[in-house]
């Protein structure tokens, strides 16, 4: 297939969804759309893991973290110094997060590009280490940002968190930042770059014997994911309107882990699919939790049945398909052709 | 600070330590041998505390009946988690048990929460543990002496497992080379089994101590407890027993010690474990006393 044919499909297929996201706004209900947003800003996290650990093999457990930051800066920028004057009951806030206010892309932008710079400050030390000893040690710096957030309340309000942080994040928005992060990340995956990272992936020693700069990659996989995290972060932030360190514990970084191992390590149409499919089991599965009335039964609802059927899910998807949705390969308007003729034929 | 209160710090440091150190060898024994973090560990932690709790509430056992019946069957469900969810991915790469055993921490923890129900509950504590006796002018509660003596009884026992039976020859054995191993005809999984059973065991019973000493249970008591011990093993030197001990109890010792000298440092209490691990991590990967694992090509 030419790649000008790819081009114009790849169009079409951009002004679907924003058909399909028109209709949605005129239609839905305001609990689908939500589950629209969800979707989006999951898959936008999802992938930014996926480019770090499916793609480079850097398995990082540090995504609740990159989010956290990305989320107090967000909501830092985009709240009115009056809200911040309300807000901060414990202790005033330091002067720069009183007055800082910024427009919602300039906000979002900050925090990814905060998270990213954090990320290559930490990934300088930590990339040196090995499969395990890296996710424990990604997975203490979340922890960190954690304990910091609730010991800093003039930075960021202590335990109490934000509270009526403008909801600027709307479907336009989230899926905007998620096609942004599709491009990028089919670009840098698609360059050279792309197969360096596959390499090192493969077989680190073998990539360092072709005088690879092994952990130069590393680091870029790693600052790009911390970037898309902190975005992700961000449009969360707007679209709960609420946040606080509890938000930001390893369970977010565990359903974004589902995601991907769902999809399949290194298939990013996988990661889509799963982000899909995940984000909408996870909140058809409240019904779960919720007291059901069942021809005049009353079915007390189960607090925890969620995750439990969850990470009963995840149990089994290693056992039994390890490989995922989708393993390594990728969906592509070729491999979509080649089903659908030969179904005709 | 006067004397008596130093050496109250000193034993709640070692009270603490010892229960770390307890969690720890079980996280270093699986290290050593199946070179997988077990996730899973802490929810033994939990668990152990839960069936001590029930046993006492539901069928009325008296404390140390209860006591060890918790410990036998904590044991028996760790060695069933091993079966279901780690025996089947030994030959898989390495990241694939660590994520199924993330996915058992959070299936049991959440099993817990739908059981137990996530509301905290209260411990019924021995009297005899309760009333403090004054020794040379300092006023020790008996439990701060009880865990650590447990806790060194239950060690010892271990260390003779591990260095005195055919079994613990075993364990040594496949922890070096677990293809020899299988050669030289060690019944591996079972060995496996029987490690999972011994450092759930220990788990259970550190986290059976740990509600006499902080007395109330919750579905995720054994999240922080769990990391902070995973990094007593690694700072002692995954795989080592002896490093675990030590691990444990520095551990313990720092974290009393920095928050009774520095109060304003005491909401950061849960950060200092992993600014360690941090810390060990870059400067002395084996940690005090492991040994160096060769990348292999």
């Amino acid at each position: 297939m030419r790649r000008g044919q790819t081009v114009i499909l790849n169009l079409v297929a951009v002004a679907a969804l924003g058909g399909f996201l028109w209709l949605a706004e005129g239609n839905f209900d305001g609990y689908k759309i939500q589950i629209l947003n969800l979707i989006a800003i999951n898959i936008i996290l999802a992938l930014s893991l996926n480019l770090i650990y499916g793609f480079t093999g850097l398995f990082s457990l540090g995504h609740a973290g990159f989010m956290a930051i990305g989320a107090y800066i967000c909501s830092i920028l985009i709240m009115t110094p009056d809200q911040k004057d309300m807000l901060f009951l414990l202790e005033p806030a330091y002067d720069w997060v009183q007055n800082a206010q910024a427009p919602f892309l300039v906000a979002v932008l900050a925090g990814g590009l905060v998270a990213a710079a954090i990320g290559a400050l930490v990934g300088f030390p930590l990339l040196r280490l090995g499969d395990d000893y890296l996710g424990i040690a990604t997975l203490g710096f979340a922890e960190i940002i954690r304990v910091l957030a609730n010991n800093f309340p003039r930075l960021t309000n202590g335990a109490l968190g934000f509270k009526g942080i403008p909801d600027y994040a709307n479907l336009w928005w989230n899926f905007g930042w998620c096609l942004v992060t599709l491009y990028v990340i089919v670009r840098l995956l698609k360059s050279n770059t792309g197969n360096v990272l596959k390499a090192i992936r493969d077989d680190e020693a073998a990539a360092r014997a072709m005088g690879v700069n092994v952990f130069r990659y590393k680091l870029l996989s790693f600052t790009v994911g911390a970037f898309f995290a902190g975005v992700g972060g961000a449009l969360l932030a707007s679209l709960l309107t609420t946040i606080d360190p509890k938000m930001f514990l390893f369970t977010l970084t565990f359903n974004i882990l589902m995601i991907v191992v769902a999809g399949g390590l290194g298939s990013l149409s996988g990661t889509v699919m799963a982000g899909i499919g995940i984000t909408v089991l996870l909140e058809w599965l409240r019904v779960v939790e919720n007291p059901v009335d069942i021809f005049g039964y009353e079915l007390p609802g189960v607090p925890g049945m969620r995750m439990v059927v969850f990470s009963l899910a995840l149990i089994m998807i290693i056992l039994f398909r390890r490989e995922g949705l989708m393993g390594m390969r990728e969906l592509h308007w070729q491999s979509l052709f080649k089903v659908f003729s030969r179904g005709r034929a | 600070m006067n004397s008596a209160t130093f050496i109250q710090h000193m034993l709640n440091s070692l009270t603490l330590g010892s229960l770390y150190a307890l969690v720890a060898i079980g996280y270093t024994m699986v290290y050593g041998i199946l070179r997988l973090i077990n996730f899973a560990h802490s929810e033994m932690f939990m668990l152990g505390a839960y069936f001590v709790f029930w046993g006492i509430t539901l069928a009325n056992l008296p404390w140390p009946v209860a006591m060890v019946i918790a410990i036998v069957v904590t044991a028996t469900l760790g060695v069933v988690v091993d079966q279901v969810a780690y025996r089947p991915l030994r030959d898989a790469p390495r990241i694939s048990a660590l994520i199924s055993s993330i996915g058992v921490s959070f299936f049991l923890q959440n099993v817990a929460i739908v059981f137990f129900q996530a509301i905290p509950r209260e411990v019924y504590r021995p009297q005899w543990l309760e009333n403090p006796i004054i020794m040379g002018g300092v006023r020790v509660l008996p439990l701060t002496l009880f865990v650590p003596l447990l806790s060194l009884a239950l060690m010892l026992g271990l260390i003779w497992i591990v260095y005195r039976t055919k079994a613990g020859l075993g364990m040594r054995a496949i922890s070096k080379d677990i293809e020899t191993s299988y050669l030289m005809g060690v019944p591996v999984n079972r060995i496996i089994a029987l490690t999972f059973g011994i450092g759930s065991a220990l788990a259970a019973a550190s986290g059976i101590m740990w509600a006499l000493r902080y007395p109330q249970l919750q579905p995720i008591m054994g999240t922080i407890p769990g990391f902070k011990a995973f990094i007593a093993a690694v700072f002692g030197g995954i795989g080592s027993i002896q490093g675990a001990v030590i691990g444990g109890l520095a551990l313990g010792f720092i974290e009393i010690m920095t928050v009774a000298f520095f109060p304003d440092l005491a909401g950061y209490r849960d950060a200092f474990a992993f600014v360690l691990l941090i810390a060990v991590l870059m400067f002395k990967p084996t940690g005090l006393l492991g040994e160096r694992l060769e990348d292999k090509v």
